[in-house]
């Protein structure tokens, strides 16, 4: 009996298929004569993302050839995965991820910590003014490009400048923060979450501002302590984005920051500061090795799509937060 | 708000204060030194004398700078490059969002193009396979290698989308209603009421691409046609000064190779200072999408 009533039912809808189609067709022969416009406005768009975005992809290839510059990609012998085997049996590739992965988690940790930290103290303060004036100077340097911030930098931390010249006048050995394996990777780390911090605050600031003053009144009259208020009141009342920025924080676990470690590094410093974008830049435009930064710029570019992917997908879950 | 007035609070209210003071003097003394260096004379520079204040206060680097035809000509390139840049983005951006946020319409493919949009301008195939489409297309040594590439800025477009949202849609039925196009409505309509997003996008737009050098170093070889960034970056990367003319030439007996370097940061930074009011306005509307660095 069941068996027989779906069955009909399937041939029914089987014999109204046709008629479906031909419906949604004239659906669309609607909309398209009503909002045509549309469609011709998401032309330049299609053409920009057609030539910059999808027609490298071709360019992929190169890492399946040994290329040959003067033939091009056509006239290059195929040689299959031997190159991601060159690549992937090197112990430099290996340094470089694990270089990348220390700074730019140690960016992301130190950087959200730094941020609440000084969002909470910022909060603390009920004189305005003052809380305008270090929100304006600590937000500054975030608009300064890298070259100007990498500049100062190399300015105020060589050996001869003025924080070692105040080292030495302690008495103490100069700090090679430029020059010392072990301590350049902190250098980068610190530098950007000072150059970042005061911008990085800013969304916490605005989940603060959102708090409702009469909780923090109504506390008081109870005779809550400043500790109470911030356990109680303030810190659940950023949980939400702190959780937000931790999921999001996720797609920049391969994000080292090219552009400062490209202004700050040196040869001395290859072993602990180079990352997978300063190498690609090396040795793919610089040292003309195709094959190779191809191959590695194409696992930065896959793992890295599916870190972006995945950070949407738990801020959606767990912070109800959608791009579209 | 309530305060407690005893002892224990007010100390800690010191605390705070002086703590966040010294945070904001860190952010600012760093380059206090760039500008004093900048004017400083040539003795003290040498000597390393120069500390937050500038020593035998002289503007000779500035002179030399704004006399420099490379210094003038990279620095109306990336005037250039920021107006031009500005402009296209914009109205890419907003003609892009505009058939992207009218849901109340059926657009089928609407879909499809916004998760094409989405992954092409997630997914990179890498730096090499990027610059050897560039080559083949024409784009190495052309000025619009900085302007067409990131134009379509993903978050940008998805601010407009989410702003367009917000716009009463009875608004456009009104004007359709009177015979207007969707040109129209978009022009006329919608973003005379969209100003404060597009304030936003134009000025990010413009502090990003007053900003960008990568793309002037890897694309452009002919030096004389590098945005200011790009040229800044040779000087502090090479850390070779080009300035052996100037050094100790009879009109500018004070200009140092770093008084010049140093000089040099700070007019590349003027013109961040300038807009810098105009951008905290803005601060918080760019800000809850573009967490993502990318």
């Amino acid at each position: 009996m069941i068996d027989n009533t779906s069955i009909s039912a399937q041939r029914q809808l089987e014999s109204e298929t046709p008629q479906i189609i031909s419906r949604q067709k004239r659906a669309f022969r609607d909309v398209w004569k009503q909002h045509w416009m549309l469609y011709v406005m998401l032309i330049p768009a299609v053409i920009l993302l057609v030539l910059f975005q999808l027609y490298p992809l071709w360019g992929i290839s190169i890492a399946f050839v040994k290329y040959n510059p003067f033939r091009g990609l056509a006239g290059s012998e195929f040689v299959g995965l031997q190159n991601f085997i060159d690549v992937f049996t090197r112990p430099q590739t290996f340094e470089i991820i694990r270089n990348t992965l220390y700074i730019a988690i140690g960016k992301i940790i130190v950087g959200q910590f730094t941020a609440v930290i000084f969002a909470l103290l910022v909060h603390e303060v009920r004189f305005r003014p003052y809380q305008r004036l270090v929100q304006t100077l600590t937000t500054l340097p975030h608009f300064l490009s890298w070259i100007i911030v990498g500049a100062v930098l190399i300015t105020v931390l060589s050996g001869a400048g003025p924080i070692n010249s105040f080292v030495k006048a302690l008495g103490l050995p100069e700090i090679g923060f430029l020059r010392d394996k072990a301590i350049f990777p902190w250098t980068l780390i610190l530098s950007d979450v000072w150059k970042g911090f005061g911008f990085g605050a800013i969304i916490y600031l605005a989940a603060l501002t959102q708090i409702n003053p009469e909780l923090y009144e109504a506390a008081a009259v109870d005779g809550a302590g400043r500790w109470a208020r911030l356990r109680h009141i303030t810190l659940p009342g950023i949980a939400g984005i702190i959780v937000l920025m931790a999921c999001l924080s996720l797609g920049n676990v391969l994000n080292a920051g090219f552009e400062q470690v490209l202004v700050l590094y040196n040869p001395v410093v290859y072993a602990t500061g180079d990352i997978i974008d300063t190498y690609v830049y090396r040795v793919g435009l610089v040292g003309s090795n195709y094959e190779i930064a191809t191959v590695v710029g194409l696992f930065r570019g896959v793992v890295g799509f599916i870190l972006i992917v995945l950070s949407y997908w738990l801020a959606d879950r767990y912070a109800n937060y959608r791009i579209f | 708000m309530v305060e407690d007035r005893t002892l224990a609070n007010r100390i800690v209210d010191i605390v705070i204060w002086v703590v966040l003071g010294l945070l904001a003097l860190s952010c600012i003394l760093p380059f206090f030194h760039v500008v004093a260096v900048s004017l400083s004379g040539r003795a003290a520079v040498s000597a390393k004398l120069v500390g937050l204040l500038p020593v035998n206060m002289n503007f000779d680097n500035y002179a030399y700078i704004l006399g420099n035809n490379q210094f003038l000509g990279s620095f109306g390139i990336s005037v250039a490059r920021v107006v031009v840049g500005v402009v296209v983005t914009l109205l890419l951006v907003v003609i892009t969002a505009y058939p992207l946020s009218l849901d109340r319409i059926h657009m089928p493919g609407r879909l499809a193009f916004k998760i094409f949009m989405l992954v092409m301008l997630l997914f990179s195939g890498g730096l090499i396979p990027t610059f050897l489409a560039y080559r083949s297309l024409g784009l190495l040594n052309n000025f619009l290698v900085l302007i067409l590439p990131p134009a379509l800025n993903v978050f940008y477009t998805i601010i407009m989308i989410n702003f367009f949202r917000g716009i009463p849609y009875e608004l456009a039925e009104a004007a359709w209603l009177d015979g207007a196009s969707h040109i129209d409505v978009l022009f006329r309509v919608y973003l005379p009421i969209s100003l404060p997003a597009m304030a936003t996008i134009a000025l990010f737009t413009a502090v990003s691409h007053w900003n960008s050098w990568f793309d002037g170093i890897v694309y452009i070889s002919n030096i004389d046609q590098w945005p200011l960034q790009s040229f800044l970056y040779s000087l502090v990367s090479t850390r070779r000064i080009e300035w052996q003319s100037a050094s100790g030439s009879l009109d500018f007996q004070n200009a140092t190779p770093e008084g010049l370097s140093a000089a040099l940061i700070v007019v590349a930074a003027v013109p961040i200072l300038m807009i810098y009011p105009f951008l905290q306005r803005y601060f918080v509307t760019g800000l809850t999408l573009g967490s993502v660095k990318q």
